[in-house]
């Protein structure tokens, strides 16, 4: 059996089912852009200070748009029952779920870039270093979107989801090193900072954007990655705990 | 067709052999924090049988097809499908069985269609094949007109074909099918019953659960009864039915609670079996001819008033009451409210 027409068509599905429909493409218009007006102004500095605030936008309108999307369907799909056709379907359990978390991976990325093309008419784009950005921006998709699928099999309730996704929402935006830098934060709240996985991406955007960062890139990309690995992880464990009962 | 049918399966040997053993179970069982929904129980079902499983709710029905198809795991037991071992590897069996659940269970924001398509794509059918066989289900179960029609904008009984279509796409050698024909219309639940036929005689091995008994009696070669997570029958329906070929039933309505009439005619009566079958229906039953007219004259004495008396032919209901002790009208009302 050809594994790939099943994981190709369960991408296609979602994409033309939940992320390429009129609302959510507004919504993966809309919300960066609100996002960098909202920062611009908070800023008060000049056009040319905008690319300061550009690695933040970039990360939160990742984070929201994966997470938003992908914690409410699956569970959605959950609620229905659908998701028992995927569950009984001869494909892997991983592969299954990396078909399931690819369309927001993807609609993750295209978010990403949406403040960028603001930004290149506002400011010099020139010095931003595009080889380690769109990398970065990947691990960022890939790690929120698995934050939103450890959500997702963790509750069965829609609403439950949009709670449950703030939780860990709104604490990142404040930790991160999106508004304030992570060495500024009082020292009580540095160590928690360190444990939240944005906060690597950020640090990534910030040193590919405008050259500062706190630690080496190759040591941001690879907790990012076991970041991804650990989530994706405990992620199948729950679902073979709860949804294979 | 109903006839010619019954008159195919009985033609049907008994298939006892290991090869002919499409799914074997031994001892499978399974709890839920306290409660024991599956306990111990072993059969089989054989190459191209349609193999009924009956129950009342909580029995153990849906447990034992969600650990068949890989949805549940069990707590101990062996389950071989085709050969394969399903209990160490769940998704083992997977490419070989369709599963119709007792719910809907498509995607509402997608056509008829599309979902049959993509129900093929799970099963890495290639695009042309998946387009042909969706449009040659549509076709055979009646859908043509609704194919581009959102699936949430279907009829209960549509949405009920569309998902036993989706089910059969990748031609699946087994076909577990939980409750097909719960909660439709008549004409629905026909249909629906005679494409089952039709994917019996095409070959195909047909699990299914089912509340009604007569539908089981007439689709069903082999029947096994669940009750309380154990398997307390497991016979084919015309080793079932041949204890009551001589088996008389008389059926008589009156318009009094029967509470305290039942008694008295079992003086009255002796060589009859006397048993209320609802609040104001009483069986009576003998491997005699029944003499109505003594038995109705004899409740009319009582001061009650006989509005119907009539024979019945007896049927797998019966075997079903005497061997769960639950009254089939009682499992259907529970359906009904909704339990699973």
């Amino acid at each position: 059996m050809n594994r790939w027409i099943a994981f190709w068509n369960i991408l296609l599905k979602d994409m033309k089912g939940y992320y390429l429909k009129p609302p959510n493409i507004s919504w993966g218009l809309v919300f960066p852009l609100a996002w960098t007006a909202m920062f611009f102004i908070r800023s008060g500095s000049g056009l040319e200070e905008a690319i300061e605030v550009l690695p933040g936008v970039m990360a939160i309108s990742v984070l929201f748009g994966t997470t938003s999307m992908l914690a409410v369907t699956v569970t959605f799909e959950k609620k229905n029952r659908s998701f028992e056709r995927l569950l009984l379907a001869p494909i892997s359990l991983e592969m299954l779920m990396i078909s399931k978390t690819s369309g927001a991976i993807l609609f993750g990325l295209v978010n990403a870039f949406v403040p960028v093309i603001p930004a290149a008419f506002l400011t010099d784009l020139s010095q931003v270093d595009w080889a380690t950005v769109i990398p970065a921006v990947l691990m960022i998709a890939i790690v929120s979107t698995f934050l939103g699928l450890f959500i997702a099999v963790s509750v069965s309730e829609v609403f439950e989801a949009q709670t449950f996704s703030n939780f860990f929402r709104f604490p990142m935006i404040f930790l991160c090193g999106l508004f304030f830098p992570v060495l500024s934060l009082p020292v009580i709240l540095q160590p928690l900072a360190f444990a939240l996985p944005l906060t690597y991406g950020v640090d990534i955007l910030h040193g590919a954007i405008h050259g500062q960062h706190i630690l080496p890139l190759w040591l941001d990309f690879l907790i990012i990655a076991a970041f991804c690995l650990v989530l994706f992880y405990i992620s199948l464990k729950n679902i073979h705990r709860k949804w294979i009962l | 067709m109903q006839e010619q049918v019954k008159n195919e399966k009985n033609k049907v040997p008994s298939k006892t052999d290991e090869g002919d053993k499409l799914i074997q179970v031994s001892d499978l069982a399974k709890r839920f924090e306290d409660v024991q929904a599956v306990n111990g129980i072993s059969f089989h079902v054989n190459r191209g049988e349609l193999f009924g499983f009956l129950g009342p709710n909580g029995a153990g029905k849906t447990t034992t097809i969600n650990m068949l198809t890989g949805l549940a795991r069990p707590d101990s037991g062996k389950i071989r499908i085709a050969g394969l071992d399903c209990s160490a590897n769940p998704k083992a069996a997977q490419h070989l069985i369709g599963v119709v659940p007792d719910e809907s269970n498509l995607y509402p924001e997608l056509s008829g269609y599309d979902n049959l398509c993509f129900c093929a794509s799970l099963y890495g059918i290639g695009k042309k094949e998946r387009q042909k066989r969706a449009e040659n289900l549509l076709e055979q179960f009646g859908l043509q007109q609704a194919a581009n029609r959102n699936f949430s904008g279907y009829s209960k009984g549509m949405k009920r074909k569309l998902t036993i279509a989706a089910g059969i796409i990748h031609q699946p050698k087994i076909l577990f099918l939980d409750e097909p024909t719960t909660g439709i219309d008549v004409a629905s639940a026909r249909q629906i019953r005679q494409l089952i036929r039709e994917m019996y005689q095409a070959g195909t091995t047909i699990f299914l659960t089912t509340h009604y008994i007569e539908e089981a009696e007439r689709l069903c070669d082999r029947i096994a009864f669940i009750v309380n997570g154990r398997i307390v029958q497991d016979e084919t329906v015309a080793n079932l039915l041949q204890p009551l070929q001589e088996l008389k039933v008389l059926l008589i309505t009156i318009t009094h609670d029967i509470n305290n009439l039942s008694g008295k005619l079992a003086e009255a009566f002796p060589e009859y079996n006397f048993r209320k079958a609802s609040r104001q229906q009483l069986r009576v039953e003998s491997d005699q001819t029944i003499s109505i007219g003594p038995v109705v004259r004899f409740i009319e004495e009582q001061g009650a008033e006989v509005t119907e008396a009539r024979q019945i032919k007896p049927s797998l209901e019966e075997v079903f009451v005497e061997v769960t002790g639950i009254e089939t009208d009682v499992m259907k009302k529970e359906k009904n409210g909704g339990q699973t």
